[in-house]
């Protein structure tokens, strides 16, 4: 369905077609969405987004996106020239709002350079009114996860018992690649799972539906929006109050520990040596 | 101030020699105290690193018994009711809730488990911090070489001691730690099932590993370890301590401090030092969180899971080895992969590390007693080794944290691995090269200053205009530091050394000879010595110019020449 979706919009010409595409598309697709995902659509909701949202997002889409996303987001060809430098985007046809709003607005998108993966900007090139447009246009192309509603977010409300809850869920699903404080690890071939340290609620929230990179989807099925809010329940208190034992080190274990034993410990235990010596002779 | 005290061994007349004398195989109790009293200590700050060791373990030992007064060492599963809110309702073995305890509702429970596990960091450290002070010293050779497998001994069993602390906690890492130990029991040949079931008590984890660990942990080692101790000071004071050469001090005497009092009282400072030093790192930075990591549960791990820094190596040895060194015969699986990399090598160390000071005397030829230390430069080939095992050894460390510097360094894991792999083997033998072509540098350097005086930088120009650098003369205990030891050979140029070449350990001995000494830089003799000064008398090209002859040569400067 989707196939034909882009393939008519790639023809699209009158304004109004568009429009009445992408009405039915949304109702099509929302219809399909509440019937196949079973309960707590809750996280799934304000598709709000009206045409005009819809037509800007698009024209951003196409100004730059599409070298590498392709022009109705179905994917790139490999380009061996030009801007893009042959990088080929992934099709994002279904990979929903909650992703773009993840990947332009973390400033992974759009993709400056070729590496491993992409790596989180220092600016972020779009205001979250063009971001919004942006995702508006992508869940157009096919349904996907939304950007969570804040009720989801609020966390100022959880209870011990629900930050408890996630730091369990947390270590069971995302300490193998994150550390078990969020710190970040190593995968294979120069990946990384990043640290959580500075990530915003929303976008720790939409990392879990859309799953980026190396990283699995959550959906709520896997984890429940209850359980993904204790999840960031969890990761704010501890990287908001300071670790009980002092200075963490980097929450990065034994081998900084190790580091810091030597450099430091031995280090001010010799030179304490050194100058006793020199103090007798 | 200092003191002169005669060896044991001194064929001098010993009454002359003066204070202190410990005839080893004469005395009485009175006499014992009497002479550990007026023993002597000498002064260098290396003889004060297997001191830290001493302080630390003391550290421990303190710290330690606080900590058993509150620990539970029990893997009972009870919910967390503590005062730690993220874990609250949460099924924790009950020595994890204690442990979490004692961070947390212990008065200054919390300090005294960082101090404790800074200290167990730090212990092991200065043990081989120490250890490589000995060996590069050669402290190790001739009447020592039972304190050195005493040592040696020690160092082992701290690390094993470190392992069982680090298990007690019953947190995430703690459990997947024991985990890996488990494998590496698993992976012996033959026996490792049976191992793994006679440890656990059944499978794993099962109910028995926590309060066997802490039996472990608490007593069995730590009373070894302490008879070990005992025994290395007793070793210590029996020998007397070794000195480095110096003047007056000779391979019968020691110099130094009398140990009591001076020398115990700067052992006390000392001890408040290091405890004050860990006490300070405790309070800042953190260690071992284990609240942070969670209770052990079986299915998770954490990404960056590493055991404590001196179990680092073995890890690295198995993050090094490839997959495929695992086969499968007759239906039983080889799991050489991790075999090798774990069990056999520390087999393997320790083997070559307690057999150190044989391999050398074989080499040498030298079955005498030494007390005088060596300058590392004028053993090149035992220095270079020593750098080459140590080479090795850190590549190991290094690899054992590759995922945590792939991470910090943004490099890509497999590449850093394939790099260590390599330099694994590459390194440590361009490292044994370097260090040995820069002592025999030394050495060289150390001759020529001997014959010729130190260089001063000051150009002169001759009558016949040549120019010529001044050299100053050394004073009498300059030179003696450069010219005091003694001539290496390879054992073929020795007669009458060494066992008959025709025999299989004759053969064995003349090859290592040939590899220790083949290339060496001969010391000063006498009468090189007394060439030189001959030869200074009539200002050859790279003499000392004498002030005599100062009016002769043009300086190109004003300074004056010192005789
Ligand atoms: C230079 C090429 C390039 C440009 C320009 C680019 N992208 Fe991407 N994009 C990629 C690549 C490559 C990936 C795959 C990312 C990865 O593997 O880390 C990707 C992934 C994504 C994803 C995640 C897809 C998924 O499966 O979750 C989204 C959403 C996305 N891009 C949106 C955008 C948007 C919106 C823009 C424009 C603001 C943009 N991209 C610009 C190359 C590009
Ligand atoms: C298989 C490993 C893996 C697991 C498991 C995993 N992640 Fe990730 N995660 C990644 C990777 C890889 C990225 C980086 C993706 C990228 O940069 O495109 C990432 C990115 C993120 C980000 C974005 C960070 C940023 O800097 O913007 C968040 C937030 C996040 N993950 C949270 C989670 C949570 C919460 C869980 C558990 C529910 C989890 N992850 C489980 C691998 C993983
Ligand atoms: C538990 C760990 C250890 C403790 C507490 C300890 C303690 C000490 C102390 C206090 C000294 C005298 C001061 C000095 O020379 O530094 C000493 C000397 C010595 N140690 Fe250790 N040591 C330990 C481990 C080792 C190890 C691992 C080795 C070698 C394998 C070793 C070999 C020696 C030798 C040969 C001496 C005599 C040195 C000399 O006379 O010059 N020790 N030790």
């Amino acid at each position: 369905m989707t196939r034909t979706l882009s393939a008519l919009s790639a023809r699209r010409r009158h304004p109004l077609a568009v429009v009445l595409l992408i009405a039915l598309a949304l109702t099509l697709t929302g219809g399909l969405y509440a019937a196949l995902v079973p309960q707590p659509a809750s996280a799934q909701p304000e598709q709000s987004a009206s045409a005009t949202d819809i037509a800007e997002g698009e024209k951003l889409f196409i100004a730059n996106c599409a070298t590498c996303h392709g022009f109705n987001g179905e994917g790139g060809d490999p380009q061996p020239t030009g801007w893009g430098y042959g990088i080929t985007g992934p099709s994002l046809v279904g990979v929903g709002a909650a992703a773009v709003d993840f990947q332009v607005g973390t400033g992974r998108m759009p993709l400056p350079y070729q590496g491993p993966q992409a790596v989180p900007a220092e600016r972020i090139r779009f205001s979250q009114e063009q971001i919004n447009q942006m995702a508006a246009y992508v869940a157009s192309l096919g349904p996907g996860p939304a950007i969570p509603a804040e009720e989801f977010l609020d966390i100022t409300a959880l209870t011990e018992e629900e930050i408890s809850r996630g730091s369990n869920i947390f270590r069971t699903n995302c300490a193998m690649c994150h550390n078990f404080a969020g710190a970040g690890g190593a995968l294979t071939k120069g990946k990384e799972a990043p640290a959580l340290f500075n990530v915003t609620e929303r976008h720790i929230y939409e990392a879990m539906t859309t799953g980026p990179q190396s990283m699995p989807v959550f959906n709520d099925n896997t984890i429940a929006p209850e359980d993904k809010k204790a999840i960031i329940g969890f990761l704010k208190s501890i990287h908001s109050q300071p670790d009980p034992g002092g200075l963490p080190l980097g929450y990065l274990g034994p081998v900084s520990e190790g580091l810091f034993a030597w450099v430091a410990g031995i280090g001010l235990l010799i030179g304490c040596a050194v100058w006793l010596g020199m103090k007798s002779s | 101030m200092s003191t002169t005290a005669s060896r044991p061994a001194s064929r001098q007349d010993k009454a002359a020699a003066g204070v202190a004398n410990f005839a080893d195989d004469s005395v009485g109790a009175s006499k014992i105290v009497n002479g550990f009293a007026r023993k002597v200590f000498p002064d260098h700050w290396s003889f004060m690193l297997g001191e830290i060791s001493l302080w630390t373990f003391v550290i421990l030992l303190l710290t330690g018994t606080f900590l058993t007064f509150f620990y539970v060492p029990s893997m009972g599963e009870i919910p967390y009711e503590g005062v730690y809110a993220p874990l609250h309702g949460q099924i924790v073995s009950e020595a994890y809730a204690s442990s979490l305890a004692i961070s947390f509702d212990v008065r200054g429970g919390l300090i005294i488990r960082q101090i404790h596990h800074w200290a167990a960091l730090i212990f092991v450290a200065s043990t081989v911090v120490h250890m490589f002070r000995v060996f590069f010293t050669g402290a190790f050779r001739k009447p020592r070489e039972i304190n050195w497998v005493i040592g040696a001994l020690l160092a082992i069993l701290a690390v094993f001691e470190g392992f069982t602390g680090y298990s007690l906690p019953d947190d995430l890492l703690s459990g997947t730690g024991i985990r890996i130990a488990q494998a590496i029991m698993l992976a012996v040949p033959v026996v490792g099932t049976y191992l793994s079931f006679f440890f656990f008590g059944g499978e794993f984890p099962g109910h028995v590993l926590i309060p066997r660990f802490y039996v472990i942990h608490i007593l069995l080692l730590p009373a070894i370890m302490l008879a070990l101790i005992a025994a290395h000071m007793f070793l210590l004071v029996l020998h007397k301590h070794t000195q480095f050469p110096g003047p007056g001090r000779t391979n019968d005497n020691v110099v130094g401090f009398p140990l009591f009092p001076v020398y115990m009282a700067k052992m006390g400072g000392f001890f408040f030092i290091v405890f004050g030093v860990i006490a300070l790192i405790s309070a800042f930075v953190g260690i071992n969180p284990i609240w942070a990591y969670g209770p052990y549960d079986p299915s998770p791990v954490t990404a960056g899971s590493q055991p404590d820094w001196y179990m680092g190596w073995l890890d690295g040895a198995v993050r090094l080895t490839p997959g495929w060194w695992e086969f499968t015969l007759w239906g039983f699986t080889f799991s050489m992969n991790i075999f090798i990399p774990t069990t056999v090598i520390i087999l393997v160390v320790m083997a070559v590390l307690v057999a150190y000071p044989w391999i050398e005397q074989i080499a040498t030829g030298d079955y005498r007693e030494h007390h005088l230390l060596d300058r590392p430069r004028n053993q090149p080939t035992r220095t270079g080794l020593g750098v080459m095992a140590l080479t090795f050894y850190v590549i190991l460390l290094i690899s054992g944290g590759n995922d945590i510097i792939a991470h910090m360094l943004n490099l890509s894991i497999n590449d850093l691995t394939r790099g260590l792999r390599l330099l694994l083997f590459v390194l440590p033998p361009i490292a044994f090269w370097v260090t040995k072509r820069i002592c025999l540098g030394l050495q060289r350097r150390d001759r020529e200053k001997a014959l010729h005086g130190r260089e001063t930088g000051r150009i002169v120009r001759l009558p016949h205009g040549e120019f010529i650098e001044v050299h100053a003369p050394l004073d009498e205990y300059e030179r003696w530091m450069l010219v005091q030891h003694e001539s290496q050979r390879p054992l073929e140029l020795q007669p009458a050394a060494g066992a008959n070449p025709d025999t299989l350990f004759g053969k064995v001995q003349h090859a290592l000879s040939r590899f220790y000494f083949d290339d060496r830089v001969e010391p000063v003799t006498p009468a090189e010595l007394e060439a030189a000064h001959h030869h200074h008398g009539h200002g050859g090209e790279h003499a000392a110019i004498d002030p005599s002859e100062k009016g002769s040569a043009k300086t190109t400067n004003s300074l004056t020449t010192q005789g």
